[in-house]
């Protein structure tokens, strides 16, 4: 039996607290990128009562992200954004969420990212990456980024970190673990790592600007 | 001097697309920050460093 908006909506002030959760649920978060980092943050997002999400992704589940991105084996060829947008309403049926199966670029950023408060570069690439934050903060100023770099392998838990670059660009990761180094992205260092996106997002949104 | 990353360097009166010439940083996947603010990227063969800046520059990897 799933709980009417009103029970969800107590259920989430009980633990949050009116004030904060008030923020929360009025907040559009976008997430630019819908694989291991960015599945985990929606995740993360969605359960904690974010009002809208844009979920941005041209890929399709593939059986080889499995390993650590928030998809089921049943929706292998699924587009990301449907497949997410279907799992984080099963989490939570009052999620609103958008979404846009297209490749993100220097072009279409600002259309896109023009209705959220806080933007997640959630990207595999290293180019895509730097194409997007140069993008938001050049185009965008007045929105904040929370990006990410390095998290593959099996580092330390403890390296992986959130800076304040500028007064509204967050990075987080130990900013060195690269995709093609070692053994590739491992779930528990990916999640930890979109777990610091986050939890910034939400800081940021609760008022706690640093880091 | 010009802070780069946390360190001193004597590379006041280069400008930005100077400095990155002499380094291993590949363009294509960084972000540089001046004094707070972002550097257009537009802007890096125009932008001199003058004594006393501090420049961040983010040079992301792969993985996500």
């Amino acid at each position: 039996m799933i709980p009417s908006k009103e029970e969800w909506k107590r259920a989430l002030n009980d633990r949050h607290g009116k004030e904060l959760q008030d923020k929360l649920s009025s907040a559009t978060v976008a997430i630019c990128g819908l694989g291991g980092l960015g599945s985990n943050i929606a995740v993360s997002l969605t359960r904690a009562g974010i009002g809208k999400l844009i979920l941005i992704d041209f890929d399709c589940v593939d059986i080889t992200n499995l390993h650590r991105q928030q998809y089921k084996s049943d929706q292998i060829g699924m587009n990301k954004t449907e497949a997410l947008s279907k799992n984080l309403k099963e989490i939570s049926p009052y999620i609103d969420t958008q979404i846009h199966t297209v490749k993100i670029t220097e072009d279409n950023a600002v259309s896109l990212l023009r209705d959220s408060d806080i933007i997640c570069e959630a990207f595999d690439d290293a180019e895509c990456k730097a194409m997007l934050t140069n993008t938001v903060l050049e185009m965008m100023p007045e929105k904040y980024l929370v990006a990410a770099s390095g998290m593959a392998g099996l580092g330390s838990t403890n390296s992986v970190k959130t800076r304040k670059i500028t007064s509204k660009f967050y990075l987080c990761g130990d900013e060195t673990s690269d995709v093609n180094d070692g053994i590739g992205l491992v779930s528990s260092r990916v999640m930890l790592c979109a777990a610091h996106q986050a939890h910034t997002v939400l800081r940021i949104l609760a008022g706690k600007f640093e880091p | 001097m010009v802070k780069v990353n946390g360190e001193q360097l004597d590379i006041a009166g280069k400008t930005i697309a100077e400095y990155l010439a002499e380094t291993k940083y590949d363009p294509k996947r960084i972000a540089v920050e001046r004094n707070g603010d972002i550097v257009f990227k537009a802007k890096y063969g125009e932008t001199v460093l003058n004594d006393g800046d501090s420049i961040e520059i983010v040079s992301f990897v792969g993985g996500g």
